[in-house]
């Protein structure tokens, strides 16, 4: 019988490897340069620890006892455990802090293609500048980043977290209301969207309103031509927008649709796409208030490539 | 709308999913002629079993595809946009049992659990799970009926359209779970990059 490994696991061969390892070279070059210092954190945390941060979405799969009955957990992110560094190493820092990683994070997914439990994520964190500048920045290398890697098809999905929830409150739905549109929205189910928009007993254009703008996405042309309240929710995008040299900008899908995936994304949100593949091959946004519950309070943004599907949709671009 | 594929489902969906592909000024005569075909690159449909569409449209293999609200129940683990409910395809998924003295409350009352056939394991299991009772869930691939008619099952879980199938094999629905209808779903990534032609069909859909 062969010996096996966890599901959603594997190894890895040397045909394999060098690809990989040639693929985040690339990448790290392009960090480095654009001032992006490598850290490495540990795979296992104290879980108390990280549950400072939001885990809605992200809460890590694997927990194991150390010798004195700690529960230790298997990353799920790196963005948790470099709030964690930034706090206890750099706690009173003023000035802008620029990191990278090439590090593995666990999840517990149901594996398929692209899909693994043990997934090596590359990616940064540009910790004390806010937005629009921090944003502009991220998604400014994280262009280059792809563009080194080598894909030529790819495209950077560009939302803000906050402008739904915003928009919802301006119409005055209630807090329980606006939990589950939010919800349906993140799941993808714009049949129950509407569902529950219809049952919200709203004025007509209200409810046209709220029906539409998740469907809206395209070039920077879908940020204008807006009045009163949305106009207001997108002034965020539209400086993003302003700061973005055309080459970056010519990549970006501003996407109205676009929720947060991570519970402590707070305003921006990225997602790569690549016809190549199906499904998102990195996603990143801003977490403005996730440095406060670790210490003290920073902006940030950040996004994580997953060097894994980048490969697939390497490889499928070379087919296309 | 040349660069979409479409994932149609084969069955009693397929005749109505045809028809409102026509109406959407898609060729389908090739796919009507052919029963044995299952890629119709010119037309940009694939066809395939209905609980399969969720699986080529979250990969990526189909950009758009239609099936029931049921077999999206049944795999909500899939990642895809369930955009519009195209209303045709009406089902009912109900709880059914023998006519007569309902064996299922019976065994729920003096058992404690009831024992349920179905081939929707996890509707079932989330419906008992939600109302808060006891149920053993025995999934079978055909004839679902024949479970409580031999004693496999007290009751069935199971799609019904008109309750003919149920009222000639001696059952009766006790319980009504979902309503179920044909549903245009969509792959998340191609959602973003066909933005244009996905929307250029949803604006047809909405006119036909």
């Amino acid at each position: 019988m062969t010996d096996r490994i966890p599901s959603g696991t594997r190894d890895v061969l040397p045909d394999e490897m060098r690809e990989l390892r040639a693929l985040t070279e690339r990448v790290r070059a392009v960090f480095e340069r654009a001032g992006y210092g490598e850290v490495y954190t540990p795979a296992l945390e104290y879980e108390s620890q990280l549950q400072r941060g939001d885990l809605s979405s992200t809460s890590p799969a694997y927990r194991m006892f150390d010798e004195q009955g700690n529960v230790l957990v298997l990353r799920s992110d790196m963005t948790l455990p470099i709030a964690r560094l930034v706090s206890t190493r750099y706690p009173s820092d003023g000035s802008p802090l620029r990191f990278c990683y090439f590090a593995h994070a666990y999840r517990g997914v149901r594996p398929q293609r692209g899909q693994s439990r043990e997934f090596l994520q590359a990616g940064v964190e540009l910790i004390g500048v806010p937005a629009p500048e921090g944003t502009a920045e991220a998604l400014t290398v994280l262009k280059s980043a792809l563009d080194a890697a080598g894909l030529r098809t790819y495209s950077i999905g560009f939302g803000d977290a906050s402008l739904y929830p915003a928009l919802l409150e301006a119409v005055g739905v209630d807090q329980p209301a606006q939990e589950r549109l939010l919800l349906e929205l993140v799941r993808g189910n714009f049949v129950a969207l509407e569902h529950e928009i219809n049952g919200l007993g709203l004025a007509d254009e209200q409810s046209e309103l709220l029906l539409r703008v998740p469907h809206i996405r395209g070039g920077p042309e879908v940020l204008d031509g807006f009045s009163g309240l949305l106009q207001e929710v997108l002034i965020g995008m539209r400086d993003v927008h302003a700061l973005l040299e055309p080459e970056v900008a010519e990549r970006v899908i501003f996407d109205l649709g676009l929720v947060r995936s991570i519970g402590y994304y707070t305003g921006a949100v990225f997602q790569v796409y690549d016809p190549a593949h199906g499904v998102p091959i990195g996603s990143g946004g801003r977490y403005d208030d996730l440095l406060g519950r670790f210490g003290k309070p920073r902006p940030a943004v950040g996004f994580a490539l997953n060097v894994e599907r980048l490969h697939i949709a390497l490889t499928g671009e070379e087919r296309l | 709308v040349n660069d979409l594929r479409i994932a149609v489902p084969r069955g009693a969906l397929f005749g109505d999913t045809l028809d409102l592909l026509d109406r959407l000024g898609l060729d389908t005569s090739e796919v009507r002629d052919n029963d044995r075909k299952l890629l119709f690159d010119a037309a940009g449909i694939v066809t395939m079993r209905p609980s399969d569409v969720p699986t080529y449209v979250a990969a990526g293999a189909a950009d758009l595809g239609i099936t029931g609200k049921d077999v999206l129940m049944e795999q909500s683990e899939r990642e895809v946009y369930e955009l519009v409910d195209l209303g045709y395809g009406r089902c009912t998924m109900v709880l059914a049992t023998v006519a007569g003295q309902d064996r299922a409350s019976e065994a729920l009352r003096r058992l404690g659990v009831v024992r349920i056939a179905t081939k929707y394991p996890k509707i079932a299991t989330r419906h008992f799970e939600d109302t808060g009772r006891q149920a053993e869930i025995v999934e079978v691939k055909g004839s679902v009926e024949l479970a409580p008619l031999t004693g496999l099952a007290e009751g069935i879980v199971d799609l019904t359209a008109t309750g003919t199938t149920l009222r000639e094999n001696g059952l009766v629905v006790r319980e009504e779970i979902a309503t179920c209808t044909a549903r245009l779903i969509a792959n998340p990534v191609a959602h973003k990059l066909k933005a244009r032609s996905i929307d250029f069909l949803l604006e047809r859909l909405r006119a036909v």
